[in-house]
């Protein structure tokens, strides 16, 4: 007698579990029942549980009956030939999905050269056991498993060929990789995926070496003519969005060019773009400041004078301009309405993204870098062959990561580009590395991948081989472009008068509560006077009650709000946010009263 | 020679000038010995903190930067028994924040020379039995109430109390001095416990049944594990659970060595210069068990911070932060209003004379090359002319 179980809820005793669940199973694989539901028998507990909820991970084996899986050449023909396809399979039988917990039951063998009589199911490729991400990574069973969830992690912020019709999109903030080419090291999730249909990196020659310490940690040297030539070019795509919105009182946003006497006129030069609709015009090149749609907005608060007059005198400008540190030209406009039927301009702004330093690359395993130096390919070190590496790639990023897939990818590479064809290094069930080695040697280069080179500069030999070849490389979306910042006067806040902060708002980099405090450890006072300066103001204080006093510069006089015009008023200096707070003070009742005192 | 030496009485520490005395060799010329002095009194000016170092905040940062590589684990004391002992960063606050309970105390009981010796282990274990505290539940296989008359039957465990030592009459004598108001009659495997008064309920003998269960029989009042271990040459008994002045009372005890790292406990029994010492050794303690390296001085300033007043101030804003005169440094550390509206209320006058106050309002801060200023005043000299 055992207990049966439907999705945890007990549903009845059976007398032969064993029967029942072979019974359910040979049901299910015939298609008499859904091929959702998943049973598995507790053999300790002595209970059948029956699974048909959302939510569990299964994954798809093949059956094997015997010791013979039911999976047959026949069937991978028929396959090949188009004429039966995945669920077909499934249909017949010949495999199914199991869950966490039928995976229990099952005794699943990985290769079909190791089937047992006992076994019930066979894996289809091990790499299965693999995300999509994780196996697009070459030679992969050679990583630690750290490697490959950086190198799956790293790929997915690659910049590639995302859309096929991205020229009459309208996206956010995308990336679009120029000339990507099909990995010469392949998997077999690249066919499958139809990878070289949006392809994502390049192929490189890369040599590693040190060059001149400007590839100390992760960093990586560029060749000057790689670049030149085509290497890791992208363009970088961002809408400007304005709406024509209506407010209350039936008054409207206009775009136009907005008139001169628009409250918050800018210069005549910022609307120098706009046509006679008030949008820019395509292919304008444009930089900051450069407004990109002018726009006119009703006052915000109507007075009764002005409720009538509509004149342009009351409108305030809210024109779309181009932000701090933007550049590009407008490469498309759409004009279009919102769900409220409100006109809608978008213009796209595109820039192109040369590589430079401080870009973001990474190879398929994990090891990403950051451009630490552009050199001239004059400059570049370079075989007896006369090849010349696009990038090299430092020692040191090795031994500490293990990544033996990234050196095997680059003697596959290699041997690829020299033989002229796309080597497989699915996980698990790659080109064995010694077939390679064997076929470099007979390619006419040394089996360890080794080469002689030539300092660049000096054309003297280096005494030491250098190991180069051939692998793939990904732009990552991180660009300095879109990070570079300083500042040395900028916008304030309002309140604080203190620096604004992020790049966005042109900020200041704060000075924080550990960095002030290295400054008093050094006893550096004025110094760190001086730095805490940006918010410093000049107040008069009124020397009889230590309140804040006015100052009247019509009159050129000061005056204490308290005590009148008859008393001392002295001008101090303290920092605004200091004075914010003696106000803070008043306000909950606090006499903050200031007791003034000549220092000298 | 000593006359050499004996001139720079007032120039050098008399602690140096021992240590130049025991090391000179033998003979040195006049001239050789004046030069070696003139050196050390170099050297030892250069080791000076200078005026206007911010050495509290120095303090501070070495010994918050080595805190951050410290291991969060408190660890299993390296023994048979086993025994908890907080270590590392939880302790470091344990001991900075004053804690008068703390996770685990714990005692090392030096003993005087004929007991440490261990030659006689008898007596050891004797000594350990006493010092271990022994309540009633310890030695008693059940606790019963009838319901009837209202007394409570304890029934002992009879081999236990020969283990430690004990018979029923040396029990009673002790319980009868804890619980009053109670009868107590032996009943050879058991104990009667009944009330004196008639009035008295079921909830009172509810109420007495847990005193009971909880009262000391034997040993000092705290100390819940006991352990002699062999140090070097002698046996030290460590325990679990601190009660140092009961414990100091023991005639076997060598009063002069015997600690615990309960420092409010060392300020109540030996005062707060030894509290002082102590909350030094156990920083430094943690800091060396975490394989890191921390000048001592800059603990000697902590310690010295959190002993000045004369009590123990733990470094907190009800201790040592509370005692700052300036209403805006304190307001600046934590629970600003409070210190806001009590100032108001009182009309404290703040002098503007540390540093937080004026980082605060951005004036020079009295620190380093922002503490000269001028002696005379050139309107009151003025004046004066």
């Amino acid at each position: 007698m055992a207990e049966v179980y439907l999705n945890s809820k007990f549903v009845g005793n059976v007398d032969n579990p064993i029967e029942l669940v072979q019974k359910i199973r040979d049901e299910r694989r015939k298609g008499l029942i859904t091929d959702n539901l998943n049973v598995y028998y507790h053999e300790k507990a002595n209970e059948v549980q029956l699974e048909s909820s959302k939510g569990r991970a299964r994954r798809p084996l093949i059956i094997v009956k015997d010791g013979v899986p039911l999976l047959t050449e026949k069937h991978i023909k028929q396959l090949e030939k188009n004429e039966i396809s995945w669920s077909d399979l499934i249909k017949q039988g010949i495999i199914e999905y199991l869950d966490a917990a039928e995976e229990e039951n099952a005794l699943i063998a990985f290769f079909e050269n190791e089937l047992a009589p006992e076994n019930t199911h066979l894996e289809i490729t091990p790499l299965a056991m693999l995300g999509y991400c994780t196996s697009l990574v070459p030679y992969g069973n050679f990583n630690q498993s750290t490697r490959l969830n950086a190198g799956s992690k790293n790929q997915k912020q690659a910049l590639g060929f995302y859309a096929s019709n991205f020229a009459v999109r309208m996206d956010m903030d995308v990336n679009l990789f120029h000339y990507p080419q099909r990995p010469l090291v392949n998997t077999i999730m690249h066919d499958t995926s139809n990878y070289d249909k949006h392809p994502a990196g390049q192929n490189l020659v890369v040599a590693i070496m040190s060059y001149k310490g400007y590839n100390m940690e992760d960093a990586i040297v560029l060749n000057k003519g790689s670049i030149e030539r085509g290497f890791g070019r992208s363009t970088y795509y961002r809408p400007a969005i304005a709406e024509e919105l209506r407010y209350a009182g039936g008054l409207v946003d206009q775009v136009c060019i907005p008139d001169k006497d628009v409250k918050g006129y800018k210069t005549e030069k910022d609307y120098r773009f706009l046509e006679d609709d008030g949008i820019i015009y395509p292919e304008a090149k444009v930089r900051e400041g450069d407004v990109v749609i002018g726009k006119t907005s009703p006052p915000r608060f109507l007075s009764s004078m002005e409720e009538y007059s509509l004149a342009s005198s009351t409108r305030r400008e809210s024109s779309i301009n181009l932000k701090h540190g933007e550049e590009g030209v407008v490469d498309f406009i759409l004009l279009t309405e919102n769900e409220e039927g409100n006109k809608l301009i978008q213009v796209r702004i595109r820039d192109g993204r040369v590589p430079e330093i401080g870009d973001k690359f990474t190879s398929r395993h994990g090891q990403k870098g950051i451009v630490g130096l552009i050199v001239p390919q004059s400059d570049m070190p370079f075989s007896a062959s006369g090849i010349v590496p696009d990038l090299i790639f430092s020692p040191h990023g090795i031994p500490s990561r293990m990544t033996i897939s990234h050196l095997i990818e680059m003697i596959a590479g290699k041997v690829g580009a020299l033989a002229g064809r796309y080597i497989n290094g699915t996980t698990f069930d790659a080109e064995p590395e010694e077939r390679l080695r064997k076929e470099l040697l007979s390619l006419g280069f040394r089996e360890s991948g080794v080469e002689t080179m030539y300092n660049g500069q000096t054309g003297e030999q280096y005494t030491a081989k250098i190991f180069i070849g051939d692998m793939y490389y990904l732009k990552l979306k991180h660009m300095v472009a879109n990070k570079i910042h300083s500042r040395a006067r900028g916008p304030i806040q309002l309140l604080t008068r203190q620096p604004t902060e992020g790049r966005a708002k042109e900020g200041g980099l704060r000075l924080g509560e550990m960095e002030k405090d290295t400054f008093v450890a050094h006893g550096a006072s004025l110094l760190l006077k001086e730095r805490f300066d940006s918010d410093r103001t000049i107040v008069p204080v009124c020397e009889s009650c230590g309140i804040i006093a006015i100052r009247d510069n019509y009159r050129n006089k000061s005056y204490c709000p308290v005590c009148g015009e008859n008393v001392t008023i002295d001008d101090i200096e303290i920092s605004y946010a200091f004075k914010l707070m003696l106000d803070e003070f008043k306000s909950l009742g606090i006499y903050p009263k200031l007791q003034l005192e000549s220092k000298y | 020679m000593a006359d050499i030496i004996s001139e720079y009485e007032d120039r050098l520490p008399a602690k140096i000038i021992g240590e130049v005395k025991d090391s000179i060799p033998k003979g040195v010329s006049d001239t050789k010995l004046k030069k070696i002095m003139e050196a050390t009194c170099e050297e030892y000016n250069t080791a000076k903190v200078t005026p206007g170092e911010a050495v509290g905040l120095i303090a501070a940062e070495s010994i918050g930067e080595p805190g951050t590589q410290m291991t969060l684990n408190t660890f299993h004391f390296a023994g048979v028994a086993e025994m908890n002992v907080t270590l590392g960063l939880p302790r470091i606050i344990e001991i900075l924040d004053g804690r008068k309970e703390l996770d685990n105390p714990m005692m090392e009981i030096y003993l005087k020379k004929p007991y440490a010796s261990g030659k006689k282990l008898e007596d050891l274990r004797h000594l350990a039995l006493q010092i271990k505290e022994t309540r009633l539940t310890d030695i008693s296989t059940e606790l019963s109430i009838n319901i009837a008359d209202f007394t409570i039957e304890v029934k002992l465990d009879k081999d236990k109390m020969k283990e430690l030592e004990l018979t029923n009459a040396k029990v009673i004598d002790a319980i009868s001095k804890q619980i009053k108001g109670y009868n107590i009659r032996d009943g050879k495997d058991s104990l009667i416990f009944k009330a004196r008064s008639k009035e008295d309920t079921f909830n009172d003998a509810y109420k007495i049944k847990e005193k009971i269960k909880s009262a000391t029989i034997k040993g000092i009042k705290g100390i819940l594990q006991v352990m002699p271990v062999k140090r070097e040459e002698e046996f030290v008994i460590i325990t679990a659970g601190s009660n140092l002045a009961d414990v100091l009372q023991l005639e076997e005890v060598d009063a002069y060595r015997t600690s615990t790292n309960n420092i409010f406990e060392i300020e109540q029994v030996l005062g707060i210069e030894a509290a002082r010492q102590a909350i030094i050794n156990e920083i430094f303690k943690v800091i060396e068990s975490q394989g890191l390296n921390v000048d001592v001085r800059h603990i000697m300033l902590v310690s010295d911070t959190m002993c000045v007043s004369g009590t123990l101030k733990g470094i907190t804003r009800y201790g040592v932060v509370s005692d700052k005169s300036s209403v805006l440094a304190r307001a600046s550390f934590e629970t600003p209003i409070k210190h806001i509206i009590n100032a108001a209320l009182v009309g404290e006058v703040d002098n503007l004379n540390s540093v937080v106050e004026n980082v605060m309002i951005n004036q020079h801060i009295p620190i380093g090359t922002g503490l000269p200023s001028l002696t005379v005043k050139p309107q009151k000299a003025a004046k004066e002319k």
